[in-house]
Order: structure tokens, then sequence, then C-alpha cells
């Protein structure tokens, strides 16, 4: 753990750990490791507690204006009270568990569900000196405990003793084993071209500037943009968001794996997902837009944590916005998009990725040279990928009902 | 350091041995994904911090999956469940099976010569998993590459066996 009388920086900056260091001061000296460290889960649980109460109620707000109705604005001024009505609501609710369910499956799933997606978090750095555990193989934690939740939606499904929820739960496992594949994939170039598995070493590799104005972040050259895109399409198929929620689709088919839960069950895998989405948006901040740095030197006054909570705010929004906007996929399509499309460009984007890394010396005139081959070489096989794999369904034409 | 240590092996010990001895095979698969889990922390108690998670991701995350879709995709047959479990020919077979395993492992482990262990522990970060794991043991990894990729291809010749035209003909 790092000191906080040991760390520079503006008050602002150490503001939490001197937090920290306050709270602990009254634990006897022994202790203080594990006080630290509950401190750190309860500040985790906290924020995002929060942040996972008040994404339900942005996501309704953001979904009913692009819908043009108000959305939520009963409870409290603007609906600001709805997620605690919700949460009332959900706890208030009977817990039913079908008779012919396997009791403790049936109950350790949704328990496991959110413990895998929380301990995601612990490696996460919030901040120049935020994270709760600075692991050396940080983003293979990360994909471990990311790995393990797929068990317990199997166990959600299995346990039920329901055919629509065990088939679902299949449905739900083949398209997360599969976008697991280009996720991984695309998270590869980063750690190649950094050097290093920990999240806070990948940071740090980003500080800087390319040119004196273009942050060194790794969105900013073409493996990194063209990893950031599969990243966030495998991270919005990873949470079960649209346009990837097949294994609930609540419009079309039963609610998946989560037919036979209820109450506040039922609410736990909503908390899963919402943690699950926020821990992968998470991971991209960190990994392609720069985790905690600023974009420019002299906004560095604002607390490091303050960028990274406003890189995670806009992603999440995107992804809100992509819900709106974008038509579920059919099953098929899904699987091919994962295995068609976006693993071959993954493995592509490795190989731009190396001939980035391994040009690092060129001089600054060949340095435009690398630039164009780089860009070169994600542009073409996208488009190749593309032209072929829509080849006899496209171009697609519009027909609006007459007004 | 110690009690960790037996605790772990506790729960690895338990959860296999009750897997072994549950009748449903669902359940004895979960209980084996807390022996992985188990190992991995075990992995963690002796500092192999990348293996830990190595092991967690492809233990707890892929071959759980394949395990449990086996379970799931194999039907009981009908004559393994009618068959009583307690028949002394299964237990000698068993008992023989068994010993015969541990024998050979038995034999390897003894005729392994360990280089002697250092005083200081090594410390292995992953950034030295890596350069051993591409340099000194290379062919290594290239031939566990090459029976992986033979592995697959074999598993996508069993499954896309051609379906005849009879069996597509009943409903």
């Amino acid at each position: 753990m790092i000191r906080a009388d040991s760390v520079d920086g503006s008050l602002l900056e150490r503001a939490p750990l001197l937090l920290r260091d306050a709270i602990c001061g009254y634990v006897p000296e022994t202790f203080r490791p594990i006080a630290e460290a509950l401190l750190a889960m309860i500040a985790v649980l906290a924020v995002f507690g929060l942040l996972f109460a008040y994404l339900t109620l942005a996501e309704r707000k953001i979904l009913g204006r692009i819908q043009n109705r108000p959305g939520p604005n009963r409870t409290g001024p603007g609906g600001m009270f709805q997620p605690f009505a919700d949460g009332i609501k959900m706890l208030t609710k009977e817990d039913i568990v079908p008779r012919a369910a396997d009791a403790v499956l049936h109950f350790l799933a949704p328990v496991a569900l959110v413990a895998f997606s929380l301990i995601t978090f612990a490696v996460l750095p919030f901040g120049r000196h935020l994270v709760a555990v600075d692991l050396d193989a940080g983003v293979l934690f990360f994909f471990a405990a990311g790995a393990s939740t797929e068990l317990a939606i199997f166990m959600a499904g299995w346990a039920s003793h329901n055919k629509y929820a065990l088939l679902a739960a299949m449905r739900a496992l083949a398209q997360l084993i599969s976008y697991e594949l280009p996720l991984l994939l695309s998270v590869v170039p980063v750690i190649m071209v950094a050097g290093t598995l920990s999240l806070p070493g990948i940071v740090e590799a980003q500080g800087g500037a390319v040119f004196g104005f273009i942050p060194a972040w790794n969105v900013f050259t073409p493996w990194g943009f063209a990893g950031f895109l599969i990243f966030i399409v495998a991270a919005l198929a990873e949470s079960n968001r649209s346009p990837f929620d097949l294994p609930e689709a609540e419009s079309e088919l039963v609610a998946g794996h989560l037919t036979e839960y209820s109450g506040f069950k039922y609410a736990l895998f909503f908390m899963a997902e919402y943690f699950g989405m926020c821990a992968l948006n998470g991971l991209g901040v960190t990994l392609f837009l720069g985790g905690w740095q600023a974009p420019w030197s002299f906004l560095e006054f604002i607390p490091s944590y303050l960028w990274f909570g406003l890189k995670l705010l806009s992603l999440l929004v995107v992804f809100i916005w992509v819900r709106a906007t974008l038509p579920r996929l059919r099953m098929d399509q899904l699987m091919k998009l994962a295995w068609k499309f976006l693993v071959p460009l993954a493995l592509l984007n490795l190989g731009v990725a190396a001939f980035w890394a391994l040009t690092a010396s060129w001089s600054a005139p060949l340095q435009i040279v690398r630039l164009v081959v780089a860009i070169f070489l994600v542009i073409t096989p996208f488009m190749l990928l593309g032209r072929k794999l829509s080849a006899g369904i496209g171009p697609r034409t519009y027909r609006y009902a007459p007004s | 350091m110690n009690l960790a240590l037996g605790l772990i092996a506790l729960l690895i010990l338990a959860t296999s041995t009750v897997a072994l001895s549950l009748r449903k095979l669902v359940h004895a698969a979960l209980l084996l994904v807390v022996t992985w889990f188990g190992i991995a922390a075990f992995y963690l108690w002796a500092g192999a911090e990348f293996v830990a998670f190595a092991q967690i991701l492809i233990y707890a995350g892929a071959i759980s999956m394949v395990v449990l879709f086996a379970v799931l995709l194999t039907r009981p047959s009908s004559d393994l469940s009618a068959r009583s479990p307690e028949s002394v020919r299964r237990a000698i077979s068993g008992l023989f099976v068994g010993a015969a395993v541990a024998a050979a492992m038995a034999y390897a482990v003894l005729q392994t010569s360990f280089a002697p262990v250092s005083s200081t522990p090594p410390v292995s970060t992953v950034r030295e998993i890596g350069v051993q794991l591409m340099g000194p043991h290379i062919a290594a990894v290239l031939i566990i590459g090459l029976i992986l990729t033979a592995s697959l291809i074999g598993a996508i010749v069993v499954a896309s066996s051609p379906v005849t035209a009879k069996e597509e003909e009943i409903p």
C-alpha cells in the first residue's frame, strides 16, 4: 500500500489516500493492512454501487429521451429517487424458487456472478495512486475473474430445472466464449507494446504526447484504434448489452437464464451485468484511453481519478446510446461477426502492433511511412473482410410508411 | 503460512473426494471446478501469481465449460445406471487401474533428478516467464501448439461428419 505522505502531487490528488490513512490511524498497527484492504473494498462497493443505481436511471432517462418520451420522472425531482424505489421493490418481492430446482445452486449462481464481477475492480487503476491490488499480472487476473462468470451463468441455467433457462444459458455461454476470443486478442497488442501485464504499468506507458500535442494514448495509434473498436464490440457482447442482448432478449424470447429468478436474485443478475459493464469499460479506458492520464499536461490540475471517471462515464453513455440505436442481432449473425470478422481482424491487428513496436526507433521522416503503412495494414483487411462478408446482403434500402 | 497451506490442501482433497463420490455428474463437475480454484489458491500461496491466474482462466474458465457441455450433451446410457455400482469386479478393476496410474507417476517422479533448490526464493516476474518460454523452452511451446492445433482439427473433423440423408428424414 502506498502511504499518503510518500507521494507528491496536489492535495486533491492525494485526498483519497489522506482520508484512508486518517481512518486507518485509529486502527492498531498490526491490523492496519486488513483495515486498508477493507476500506478499499468499501470504497469500491460504495462508488460502484451508487454508480450502478444511477446508471440504471441514466439508462432509462437517455433511452426515454432518444425514444421521445420523458423516462421515469415521478419519484423525487426529475425521477432522482427511482433507483431506490426500484431497490425497495426488488427487496420486498417474493423470492420464488421452483420446486424441482437445485436449491443450493439456484441460490449460489447470482451470488457467484456478483462476486466474480466485483473482484475485477480490484486491479483497475482508478487514479495515479488508486489501485486496490497492484498485481504484476493484472490483465490476466481481470480475464480470469471474467471467465469465471460463465460458470455462474451455467449454474443459473442448470439449477433452474427449466428447459428455457438451460437452453438460454447454453446460448449465453456460446456468446460469451465466442466473444472472449476477440476481447483477449484485442488486448494482446497493448500488452505487447507496453511490455507489461500490470494495469498501472500500461497506464504509465501511455503518458506524454506524440508530436507535442497528440496524447500518447493507445487509441491514437492505428493498431490501438482498431483494437479499441474490436474491444468495444466484444465488450458489448460480453456484458450482454444490446445489440448482443440475446441471452435475455426481453422483448422476443423468454428471459433466458433469468426465467426462474425473481425478487432480489433477479436484481443481483442485473447488478452483476452492470458491474461487468463498468469493469470492462474501465479496462477499455485503462488499456486504450490512457487510464487516469489527463489528455494534456496543462489539464493535470484536475485529479487523475476524475479523469478516469469522466472517460468511464463517456464510454458508458456510448453503450447506452448503442442500445438505443442498433437492433438486436440474430444468433447466426452473432456467431458470424465473432468468428469470421472480429477474430481475423484482431489477429491481423496483432501483426500491425508487432510492426509498430519493431519500427519504434525509425527516424523522423520514416515515422510518417510507418504511420501510413500501419493505417493501410489496418484498413485494407477491414474493407476486404467487410465487403466479402456482406456480399449479397446489401446495400439495404429503407422504405418509410407514407405519412 | 502453514495453516493456509493446510486449509488449501483440505479444500482440494475434500472437494475432489466428494466430487468422486457424487452420483449427479453436474454436481461432480462443479465441485471439480472448486478443486481447480483450490489448486489456483495453492499457486498463489506459493507465490506463482501468473500460473495461478492462468490456472483459473484455463481450467475454471475454459475446461470447466468443456466438461459441463460434455456432461450435458451426452446422455447417461441406461445400462450405466442399471449396473450396480458396488460390484466386486468393478472395485478390483478400479483399484488396479488406480494403482497402475499411481505407480507410473511415482516411477516418473522418482526417476527425475531435481535441480538443487537455491536458498533464496527466485523472483519470478511475468516478463521473466515470457523470456524463459520464448528462449530456452521454445521447442516445448511449439510442440504444445502443434498438438493443440492437431486436436482442434481432429475435433472439427469429428464434429462435421456428414449427415446422411436417411438421418435427416427422421423428424
